[in-house]
This record gives C-alpha cells, sequence and structure tokens, in this order.
C-alpha cells in the first residue's frame, strides 16, 4: 500500500477502498506513538460496525487504545496473523500490517477523510 | 551472599516422596470410601502438587521474603498508599483465641466482646468522617465506593428520580470510575486544570438533573486540599446530587476537618492506609463506609446496634437496615484489618489522631521543600500529605525518566513514589512520606535524590543494580504472558 | 502515641526550611471555616498495656472454637493451621509490603503469587488463576460479571438455590441497577434438577453457577451442569471448597469455565468472617476477561528470571470504567498462608484431611440420625458438611449442644432466602478434621433428649 495514496482518519487509522471493500489499518505516525505493543483484539469476519465506533483495541504494557472504524459496514475479515505477530504492525504499518477489512455501506463515509498532505500537517500540529 | 538454591520456585524444589506435614489416623470406624462418596464424585487421580519437607518451606519463603522492600525494612513513600508504621502490639492482639478464632456464625449473645468493638469502630469512624451512619463491611475502597454508589442509587430510586451520571476529576483514582461503572452509571470525567484543583464553573456545566453523584478525592491525588469544597458540594446538592468522599487521603486531615462539615454526604475508609492496618503485599484491606443520616436505612447489612435495657444492661446485635441495598460480601466484613484500625485509634485518642495528620503535612511539607530545585511540584504552593512532584525538566534536559529516578533510589535503599499518577503530571513522582519517619531519613532520602539528579543517565535508564533483578522485560511478558508454572519452563 | 519521630527542637529545623512558623501556617490550606473547632470526640489513647487489658477483657467476652468444640460451617470452618503458615505469614517483609508494583522492590511477594496461582490451578484443573479476590462471595459475583463479557450476555445469570445463600443474595446487590435478571433454581431435593434447570436454561444465559459441595453440603452432578450450561452456549461457574479437591474431582475435569472459592480453609483464621480469600481460575481463552491481579513470568535485562504484574491493562488503574473489575486492593497476605500451606501439605495432605473430614462427616451423620426426631434432611452423598432435620425444634437441639460444650450450626433460620422445611428445621453440621470420636460421641449423647 502506498502511504500517499491513503485516506486517513482523525483517530489515525488509514483507508484503501478497493471497490467496496475498505482494508483499514493504523498509520505509523499513531503505530509509534503507542510503543511497545503487546496485544490487539480484532472483530471477527461477519461483525456490523458504524462509524466512529470502535472495532477493536491495541494494548501496550500500560495503556489501551481503541481502534476507531473510519466508516461504517460488515467485517470480512480481520488480519488474525497479528495476534501472533504485533511486530507486523509497527514494521509494515502499510502492507502486513493491515488491520481489518470492511465491506462499505456507504462509500461517501470516505468523503470527510483526509489525504496524506492533511495527514501529515494534522500530525504536525498534534506533535 | 543470597541463597538462590531456596528461591527457586515451588515446583522445582519438589522430590517425590518427601512431606511436610503428618495427619492423624481416622479415629472413626473405618468404611469402605465407595459407601461415602460414590467414585464417580472422586478424583482418579490425587492433583500434581510439588512435595517437600517442611524445613523446604521454611526456607523457601523466609529467603522469598528477603526479596521484598517493606515498611519494617525501608523507607516507602509511595504516594496515595500510605505506607505508614505498623504497630507490632496490633498483630499479637488480632491473633489473640478470643478474637482470631471466633466463627462469624457465632450466636450474638457469644460474640459480645467482638460486637462491641466493632460498635465502637463504627461511632469512631462516624466521629472521624462527620457522617454518623457506617458500615464496616466493605472489604477495600474500591468495594467501599461501589457500596456507596449503590446506596446513593437506592435512596433517588426511592425518591422517584432517575440519575444516571456520576462525575470525576481526571485525577482520580481508576477505581472511581470502574466501580461507577460497575453500579450501572455513565461517567463524565472533567478535564485537567492548570491549578490541579477541581474547576467549578467546568463542574457546573455538567450539572443537571440528570447527575447522581459527585466523586472527589480530597485533599486529591496531588496532595492539594480542595479549597472550594463547600462551594462544589453546595453546587451538586443544588443539582439534586450527591457528594461522595473517596477518603483515600484521610491521613492529612484527621481530626482537622471532616468529609460531613466540607459537603461530603457519603465517603469510605481505607483502614488499611490512614489506620494502618498493614498492606500485606497487595492486601487485605477494610473500606468501611460513612454516610449522612438520610442515607443509613440503605446501608448493606448487618451493622452493630447497641441496645440498652431498662436495668442498663446492655447488648449488641447484628442488624439489616430497613431499605438495605443487600450483602455486599460473606459475613462481616475484613475484621482482622478492622480491628487494627481499632487498636490504633484506642491508642492514639484525638489528639493522637490529630498529630498523625499534622506531622503527616509537615513531613511532606518539608520534603518537597527539599526536593524543589531539582524535582519541581506544578501546582499548589504546599501540600496536605503528599505532593506530586514532575521530573519532566530532568527529563527535557537529560533523557532522565521519572521511572529512572524511581529504579535507582532502590540502588539507595529507598522503595520508590508512586510513578505516573496521577495523569494530569508529566513525569510524576508522587512522594508520601507519611507522619512515621523521622527528619534524618527524609533528608537522606533528598540526598539520594539529588545524588540521583547528577548521575550518568546512561547508567540511570539500566538501574536498579543492587536489587535481585533489574528492569523486567514487560513487553516481552505482555505479549506471550506466562502465567503459570508448567514443567516444560524449565527445559 | 502517634508513633512520631520528630523533636519538637526538629519540629522547628522544619518549620523553617519550609519557611513557616507553625504546622497551624501548613493547615491554612484548608479554609477555616471548614476546619474543626474542637476536638473529635474519641475514646482517651491507652498505653499498650492499657489496650492489651482492654482487648484481652473483650476477646474474653466471645466464645471461639478453641471454647466450644467448633461444628459450625456455612462458608467457613474450624481446619488446623500448621505453625509455619503463622510464622512465615507475621513475616514483616510480606506483610508490611505493598502491592507489588515495583517490580525489583517485590520479588518476594510477586514469585509467592506465582506459586499460588500455579497451585490453584492445578488444585481446580483450570489453566489461569488470579492472585485473589476479596472472598469467596464476591468472587461468584466477579465470576458472573466476566461470563457476561464472555458470552457478550448481559441479560441473564441462572444460579443454584443450592448456592450459599450469602453469595446469591451478593449477586442480587451487585446487579441489582443492572438490566441483569438472576434467576433462581429452587433445589427441594438439596441438589439441582436437572430438568428444571434445564428449562431456565436459554439463549441469553451468560452463566450457570454452581456450587460444589453446595451450602448444603451435598454433591451436585458438575458435569451434567456443564454440559447443560454448553448447550445453550452459557459458561458454567462452579464455587468450590478447596479441601474438598484433596477426594473429589477437579472442576477443570468436569467441564467448569470459571472456577471460584473460597479459600478460608487453606490456613486460615476464622477471626470473625475476614479477612478471608477469594479464589478465581478459569480457562486460558478467558485470560484477557479475568478481574483482579495476576502474576506473570518474565525476563529481566540480565537475563534472569523473574516476575511482574501482568496484563494490567484490564484493571482500574488503566482502562478505568472499562476495567474488568473495580478491585485494586486484594488478599495478598491471605493468598500468601494460602500458597504456604498448599506447600506444605501437598496433594497427599490434603487428601488425608479431605479423607478426614469425609469419614469424620460421615460417622457424625451416623450417630446424630440414629437419635430419634433426627434424620438428614437431603438423601443425598454429602463430603464434610450436611444439614440434619431436627422435628422437635432446631433451636432447642442447638442449645442442648451448646450447653454440653458443642456449637453446631449455623441454624437456617437466619437465612430468610432459604424455604422450609430446610429453614424452619434444619441444622447445618460441619466436621474437619479437627473434630475426634469422642467428641462426636458427646455431641449425640447431649443432644439425644433434646
Amino acid at each position: 500500500m502506498d502511504p500517499s495514496q491513503l485516506k486517513y482518519a482523525r483517530t489515525h487509522e488509514w483507508v484503501h477502498l478497493d471497490g467496496d471493500v475498505a482494508t483499514i489499518g493504523i498509520s505509523k505516525f499513531a503505530v509509534e506513538e503507542l510503543t511497545d505493543l503487546v496485544y490487539i483484539e480484532l472483530p471477527s469476519a461477519g461483525d456490523q460496525v458504524s462509524k466512529g465506533a470502535s472495532f477493536g483495541e491495541v494494548e501496550s504494557v500500560k495503556a489501551v487504545s481503541d481502534l476507531y472504524s473510519p466508516v461504517a459496514g460488515e467485517v470480512v475479515e480481520a488480519n488474525n496473523a497479528l495476534a501472533d505477530d504485533l511486530a507486523a504492525l509497527s514494521d509494515d504499518p502499510y502492507g502486513k500490517g493491515w488491520v481489518v477489512r470492511i465491506r462499505v455501506s456507504n462509500p461517501s463515509d470516505l468523503d470527510d477523510l483526509m489525504d496524506a498532505a492533511a495527514y501529515e500537517e494534522y500530525c504536525n500540529s498534534q506533535g | 551472599m543470597k541463597n538462590e538454591q531456596a528461591t527457586q520456585l515451588l515446583f522445582e524444589l519438589s522430590v517425590p516422596g518427601r512431606t511436610a506435614t503428618r495427619w492423624p489416623d481416622s479415629d472413626v470406624p473405618d468404611r469402605p470410601i465407595d459407601d461415602l462418596i460414590p467414585s464417580r464424585y472422586r478424583a482418579e487421580s490425587a492433583p500434581s502438587m510439588p512435595e517437600l519437607t517442611e524445613a523446604d518451606v521454611v526456607r523457601h519463603f523466609v529467603n522469598l521474603s528477603t526479596r521484598n522492600f517493606s515498611v519494617d525494612t525501608h523507607f516507602y513513600p509511595l504516594g496515595s498508599c500510605t505506607m505508614k508504621y505498623n504497630p507490632k502490639r496490633h498483630e499479637r492482639l488480632a491473633g489473640l483465641d478470643g478474637l482470631g478464632n471466633l466463627h462469624p456464625y457465632q450466636r450474638e449473645e457469644d460474640s459480645q466482646g467482638m460486637l462491641q468493638i466493632l460498635f465502637e469502630m463504627q461511632e469512631m469512624l462516624g466521629e472521624i468522617a462527620g457522617l454518623p451512619a457506617v458500615s464496616l463491611q466493605p472489604a477495600a475502597g474500591a468495594q467501599g465506593e461501589f457500596t456507596s454508589l449503590l446506596v446513593a442509587a437506592a435512596y433517588f430510586r426511592d425518591r422517584g428520580e432517575k440519575r444516571t451520571k456520576v462525575i470525576f476529576p481526571s485525577s482520580a483514582h481508576g477505581t472511581n470510575p470502574a466501580s461507577a461503572a460497575l453500579a450501572g452509571f455513565d461517567c463524565v470525567q472533567l478535564d485537567p486544570s492548570p491549578t490541579g484543583l477541581v474547576d467549578p464553573e467546568q463542574l457546573q456545566s455538567h450539572l443537571d438533573d440528570s447527575t447522581a453523584v459527585f466523586m472527589i478525592t480530597n485533599p486529591n491525588t496531588l496532595g492539594l486540599f480542595e479549597k472550594d469544597i463547600d462551594r462544589i458540594a453546595g453546587m451538586v446538592h443544588d443539582a439534586g446530587g450527591l457528594v461522595y468522599i473517596d477518603g483515600a487521603n484521610m491521613n492529612a486531615i484527621l481530626g482537622i476537618t471532616r468529609p460531613g462539615d466540607f459537603g461530603g454526604d457519603m465517603m469510605h475508609y481505607n483502614v488499611h492506609k490512614t489506620f494502618t492496618g498493614p498492606h500485606g503485599a497487595g492486601g487485605p484491606g477494610a473500606g468501611p463506609i460513612a454516610v449522612r443520616s438520610f442515607l443509613a436505612d440503605y446501608l448493606p447489612g448487618p451493622v452493630v446496634r447497641k441496645e440498652t435495657a431498662e436495668d442498663g444492661t446492655v447488648t449488641y446485635r447484628l442488624a439489616d437496615p430497613p431499605h438495605s441495598i443487600g450483602r455486599m460480601r460473606s459475613f462481616f466484613g475484613n475484621v482482622g484489618i478492622l480491628l487494627r484500625g481499632y487498636f490504633y485509634l484506642r491508642t492514639l485518642g484525638a489528639q493522637g489522631l490529630r498529630a498523625v495528620s499534622e506531622n503527616a503535612v509537615l513531613n511532606a511539607n518539608y520534603l518537597r521543600e527539599k526536593l524543589k530545585d531539582i524535582l519541581p511540584v506544578p501546582q499548589g504552593e504546599r501540600c496536605m500529605h503528599e505532593f506530586v512532584a514532575s521530573a519532566k525538566k530532568q527529563k527535557d534536559e537529560r533523557g532522565v525518566t521519572a521511572m529512572d529516578v524511581a529504579k535507582r533510589l532502590l540502588d539507595y535503599g529507598f522503595h520508590a513514589p508512586t510513578v505516573y499518577f496521577p495523569l494530569v503530571v508529566a513525569e510524576a513522582l508522587m512522594i508520601e512520606p507519611t507522619e512515621t519517619e523521622s527528619k534524618e531519613t527524609l533528608d537522606a532520602f533528598s540526598d539520594a535524590l539529588h545524588a540521583i539528579a547528577t548521575e550518568d543517565p546512561e547508567m540511570l535508564h539500566q538501574a536498579p543494580y543492587t536489587t535481585p533483578v533489574s528492569r523486567p522485560d514487560e513487553v516481552a511478558a505482555g505479549r506471550k504472558p506466562q502465567l503459570t508454572w508448567t514443567p516444560c519452563l524449565n527445559d | 502515641m502517634s508513633y512520631l519521630f520528630n523533636t519538637p527542637q526538629q519540629t522547628q529545623e522544619m518549620l523553617a526550611a519550609i519557611g513557616v512558623g507553625s504546622i497551624g501556617d501548613l493547615l491554612e490550606q484548608i479554609p477555616e471555616s471548614l476546619r474543626l473547632d474542637r476536638e473529635l470526640d474519641l475514646p482517651a489513647p491507652k498505653s499498650e498495656l492499657e489496650l492489651e487489658q482492654h482487648v484481652r477483657s473483650l476477646a474474653g467476652q466471645n466464645v471461639t472454637a478453641t471454647r466450644r468444640s467448633c461444628f459450625l460451617g456455612g462458608g467457613a470452618y474450624d481446619h488446623f493451621v500448621p505453625a509455619v503458615v503463622d510464622e512465615i505469614a507475621s513475616r514483616g517483609e510480606f506483610y508490611t509490603a505493598y502491592t507489588p508494583y515495583q517490580a525489583e522492590a517485590s520479588q518476594g511477594s510477586l514469585q509467592a503469587f506465582f506459586e499460588f496461582q500455579t497451585l490453584i490451578c492445578q488444585l481446580t484443573g483450570m489453566d489461569v488463576s488470579n492472585a485473589s479476590l476479596y472472598e469467596g462471595g464476591t468472587a461468584v459475583s466477579e465470576a458472573a460479571f466476566m461470563a457476561m463479557r464472555v458470552t457478550n450476555r448481559h441479560d441473564r445469570v441462572v444460579v443454584l438455590g443450592s448456592v450459599h445463600p450469602e453469595f446469591r443474595q451478593i449477586l442480587h446487590t451487585y446487579t441489582d441497577h443492572l438490566p441483569c435478571e438472576i434467576v433462581e433454581i429452587r433445589c427441594p431435593d438439596g441438589v439441582a434438577d436437572l430438568n428444571l434447570v434445564k428449562e431456565q436454561l436459554d439463549e441469553k444465559t451468560s452463566c450457570l453457577v454452581v456450587q460444589q459441595p453446595n451450602f448444603f453440603g451435598c454433591l451436585e452432578d458438575v458435569q451434567e451442569l456443564s454440559d447443560l450450561a454448553h448447550s445453550v452456549g452459557a459458561l458454567s461457574v462452579v464455587s468450590v471448597d478447596p479441601i474438598s479437591l484433596g477426594m473429589l474431582e477437579r472442576p477443570g475435569n468436569l467441564g467448569a469455565d470459571i472456577v471460584v472459592a473460597e479459600g478460608q480453609p487453606l490456613g486460615i483464621p476464622l477471626q470473625y468472617g475476614g479477612p478471608y480469600l477469594g479464589i478465581l481460575a478459569c480457562r486460558n481463552e478467558y485470560v484477557r476477561k479475568i478481574p483482579g491481579r495476576i502474576v506473570s513470568l518474565a525476563t529481566d535485562r540480565n537475563g534472569q528470571r523473574c516476575f511482574v504484574l501482568g496484563l494490567q491493562t484490564r484493571e482500574q488503574h488503566i482502562r478505568r470504567e472499562k476495567a474488568t473489575s473495580n478491585i485494586c486492593t486484594n488478599q495478598g497476605l491471605l493468598a500468601l498462608r494460602a500458597t504456604i500451606y498448599m506447600s506444605l501439605l501437598g496433594a497427599d495432605g490434603l487428601g488425608q484431611v479431605a479423607d478426614l473430614c469425609c469419614r469424620k462427616a460421615h460417622y457424625a451423620a451416623e450417630q446424630l440420625t440414629a437419635l430419634d426426631g433426627v434424620e438428614l434432611m437431603f438423601a443425598q452423598p454429602f463430603f464434610k458438611e450436611f444439614v440434619l432435620r431436627v422435628g422437635n425444634g432446631a433451636e432447642r437441639f442447638v442449645g442442648a449442644a451448646r450447653e454440653a460444650g458443642f456449637d453446631i450450626g449455623p441454624l437456617l433460620t437466619r437465612f430468610d432466602t432459604l424455604e422450609d422445611p430446610v429453614r424452619s428445621e434444619g441444622v447445618l453440621v460441619a466436621v474437619t478434621e479437627c473434630r475426634s470420636r469422642d467428641e462426636i460421641d458427646a455431641l449425640r449423647d447431649a443432644v439425644q433428649n433434646a
């Protein structure tokens, strides 16, 4: 996945839309902020998620962060390989570290997401 | 030299065929066990447990004990935890046959001494709180919070009010929101304010007819007295809500001011902190609650009542309050810890109790003053019984974190302060010396922190050096938690 | 006498260093209008000698298990506590330490708790144990909450009427303001009627709560009950008497998903009801839903084995309102006592204690039910405790025993959720390894005309 071509949420998830299926992951910026992740809780295929709602969690030793879905829809697949190898999340957040695929009910959900340039500016302002 | 052999795990020390106990032969007529309990209920094989001699067990645990820091061995300025000296007389007295071997279902007539102690404890806790109705039942502070919130919920239900919201400051102990959620309330957390105190205006914006309870620790977790507390309490009351005082920091105000006098409707004590029931490496505690009279009927049962007959004979009885929320735990309460609190209060009396808080405040302010050049305190001019210093300056200038400082203190023979709590202070070091420490100890602690402030940061990142282990890899442990011993661990 | 160090001279030095004139100046942080303008109304202070005399005199008014031969049960028992347990647990290094958040300063406690967790798993046949809860009753409620999280069913908990009445009462109190319904199943025969259980279990049920041996001392068919729970996708929660596992099948082998227990029998004195020890163990797959502290094995920076608090993100200090429980302070010192007790006894010792309790209880039941008007309330297998049905009045029966120096009970009238005739005519009798045949015979003789 080319990070410059992705859409980003303010809660630091990235989205790539292919047909009506959105692949969602966590941005490199967010992964670095979280540091030393130890656990990820993923949804199951078939789960319904709504836009802006939590669909999972990532944990470090002393913190928990919710993962928020930038789109509404049905979970097609979760990247269960992450459960055994969280390193993929930090080593390759835009590739092997993808988190979940969701069949999007409403493609216009992506409209209010940021492009890469806007997201970079947003991260700088957070820094 | 440390004895590394005896501190192997029990399971590694085990040798088949060893035993530590011998039990009497059965003295009742022998019958086949199948006649007593059909085989389908019985285990086919015994559980796989270690086999050790008595001396193995003793040497193992005595050596393990030397791998702990404790109040008996070290200065333990762990903020929010009130690690004061635990008087030895309490241990002997709590172990007296008449107290330690009393069955919880012994009838009242045969438990009068115990019930008298518990009744007097209720009375004393009510007086210290300025809140007259007391339940000794909760097992710890968190359960005291939960109990009080259930009391509040029952009270509102009886009044036909639907109040769903519990509000607390961001500096609150995690137990506050956790207890509120457990009791079925929605949680509203206030944003931190620059002063470290609750901002009345911000609180006001959240108060409405859905507000059930405002929970506040006073002095708060920054060690600051909430000076607007009576105004805050008035605002909550005006909105029809109740004020809950988290009593974790009661050691600062004993006999000086009372939760009931500054607007609290309900509170819990941590007897294991304030009244020196020992902490036992994590428990047991006791978390009795005190509430205003109009909430008394909702308290969990049983409580102890005193009856005086016409001829003056006094009898103590157990009773359930008329609209009791029910029962929070089995039996009466964590009596062993309540007893220690009782012994403490009977030893101190009113003046002694006030002296506790005065000296806790004195010690904390003295230490705060001694450390301000290297570990400044962002909020407040003075503190009550504890203060939250920040290592941010050291982190920015030298890359030394609060954790580095905490770990290095262990090498100097001091237990570390609480670190990274409350979250509202960057690189927080929460320091509570308690009243049972000398100026010499506080000076030595200050000297150690000053020495650390000049030590090589690289060296500090690896500290401690003198403890049995150093810097456990919590990330690896978090990814693959190993929570029990299995034989393959040793392969 | 407040255990203070500061001399008047030092106090002045400290005040000067702070830059104030008096302690009163420091207390000005508290608005004057809120300060107490009088002394607290508390009893006068006592010296150690006076305190000891006072407490001894009050303690002397209580009739303990050493003063009257103790056949009292109902969840707290007069089991023998070996001297080593008291000796080790009274070491200040253990009992004056705090929660082991700072691993380097707490390896002694952390390792002991890791050993506790392992021993509990060995004893119950479960995969994971936490490092303790308050006591056996709240452990049942914590298990029910945990089952709701695991199954994502928050509407219904089914509990057998043979579970300790106080445990059930706690469950009601804990869930009173939640949408969860607590369904109790009557057990008029002293154990679960599987058909009645089946009728109440449905797709909304989060768990079935069973006690083994149950409150009446009787043995439940845990495997069948677990199977019934599983058939609707609910969890099987089993509350056990740890001593009984020296003889009875481990619940892990009988389909239990969460095992809880009151750990008092494992070396903890009666002390009028607490502090005792809540035990909770479960299957591996539920570990992230478990309440309370848990210790994990780790490796330090030098590659040495060590122990740390594990999975802390479940807990209130991190997850706050989303925590798996609000518990913070637990029962560390009691977990240590249980660990010492179990390491002294081993499987063999536990087996002997269980065998003695079982044999003596059956002998006592046989002797007592040989009397006129006295019978077993339930014709069910039991372990160390049983309910007598006393036609001539339970109170008189218990009174006659007391006169002769025996405490039996509790009288079941104290539990208002029990039904008649259990409540009105039932007397619980518990027999531990500490009771002798002579005591049992003398008890029988004392009550024979009651």
